[in-house]
């Protein structure tokens, strides 16, 4: 099936996203979102796949330099995307730690007060 | 709303979004094709200027700008994750006399493995622009790397070894050098983050102009980064002690009234 690695990126996101909706842990919804984000990874790096290519990376003194290479513009916006995500994940899991002293719970159910 | 509700909503979504996104998969080229516009348009800049490795051409000097946004979010989110898990007037730091000892195996590992991570960490920093790496990567194996002083030894020595104050010092400097390297490029060259250094010889450790100096500064800053923030947590998990346990605290002095 040639469409596999786009249907394996939308799973992840799915699968993120419905585990996101279920967590009874804030912490576990926060791994959740990093599942969902690794979809995107995927997503990305299939799009800029070729079968038979090779990595981009270019060893010898280039006279004439293949084009018969992997994308490596979506290997960049993977790095970026990476990069997003550990930030996104370490500040998250911050405020988690945060709600657990102020309210002693990381259950997303029992954090349904609003407080002015 | 109950969880029922929410999964039922959730459903719902899921459906839809599931059957537009098969429908748009299914009309995408197919994958593992040959047609890649970007990297024939992105391959043959990069060897223009010297830069062995295209992704990190791309990165810090096609899209330095983009890597310039990346890196200030790196540095924004330090910042946050300092101020939010900063101590509260009412906790206390604390520290346990003894911490018991790890095994030995375990510090042997660690004792063997420290200089290796280090070097590792230096080698992919360093060759960022020449094999895969860089310094975001280098950077996160250097921060890292030092945590093995806690594995394999004790909080203490970790805090001996790695004070926190010098690393916050220098992961502005990176990313204030990465912004003064850029600027270089606006005096010196055409634009921002313009690639003005000469490229040299392909494939050589002094190649690539600008990209290696922004590996390096990058790699200062993100190592300096994943340790303030991951010292941060370890303040949380180890030193800081909350002075009683409140229950449902309104944080501010004035007790506004609940909404519910």
């Amino acid at each position: 099936m040639s469409h596999y690695a786009y249907f394996v990126a939308g799973w992840l996101i799915v699968i993120g996203a419905l585990g996101i909706v279920r967590s009874r842990n804030l912490v576990q919804a926060i791994v959740c979102l990093a599942v969902a984000q690794s979809g995107t990874y995927v997503l990305l790096l299939s799009v800029g796949y070729q079968w038979g290519a090779a990595p981009p990376l270019f060893s010898e003194p280039a006279t004439k330099p293949t084009l018969h290479v992997v994308d490596p513009l979506v290997q960049a916006m993977t790095l970026t995307d990476i990069v997003v995500s550990a930030t996104v994940t370490s500040m998250l899991l911050a405020i988690a730690i945060q709600i657990h002293k102020r309210t002693g719970s990381i259950d997303p159910d029992e954090l349904d007060a609003l407080r002015g | 709303m109950t969880r029922t509700v929410r999964l039922v909503v959730f459903g719902a979504g899921a459906a839809v979004v599931g059957i537009l996104g098969v429908l748009a998969i299914l009309v995408l080229p197919a994958f593992g094709g040959p047609a890649h516009a970007y990297r024939d348009a992105a391959v043959p800049a990069a060897v223009a200027h010297g830069t062995s490795n295209a992704v990190s051409s791309i990165n810090f000097d096609l899209r330095g700008l983009d890597t310039f946004g990346e890196e200030t979010i790196f540095l924004t989110s330090v910042v946050v994750i300092a101020v939010v898990l900063r101590s509260a007037s009412d906790e206390t730091e604390q520290r346990k006399k003894s911490a018991g000892r790890p095994l030995d195996s375990t510090v042997f590992g660690g004792l063997l493995f420290f200089p290796i991570i280090l070097i590792v960490g230096l080698d992919v920093v360093t060759h960022g622009h020449l094999t895969p790496g860089g310094g975001f990567q280098g950077g996160v194996i250097l921060g890292t790397g030092i945590h093995l002083l806690y594995v394999a030894g004790t909080y203490r020595l970790l805090e001996r070894v790695r004070p926190v104050r010098p690393f916050e010092w220098s992961e502005a400097i990176g990313a204030g050098a990465f912004a003064c390297l850029g600027i270089s490029g606006l005096l010196l060259g055409a634009s921002f983050l313009a690639n003005v250094i000469p490229v040299g010889s392909f494939g050589t450790l002094f190649s690539a102009g600008t990209v290696p100096l922004l590996n390096g500064v990058v790699g200062v800053e993100v190592a300096s980064g994943v340790v303030v923030l991951l010292s941060k947590f370890f303040e949380q998990a180890i030193t800081v002690r909350p002075a009683h346990r409140r229950a449902a605290k309104t944080d501010d002095k004035s007790s506004s009234p609940r909404e519910r």
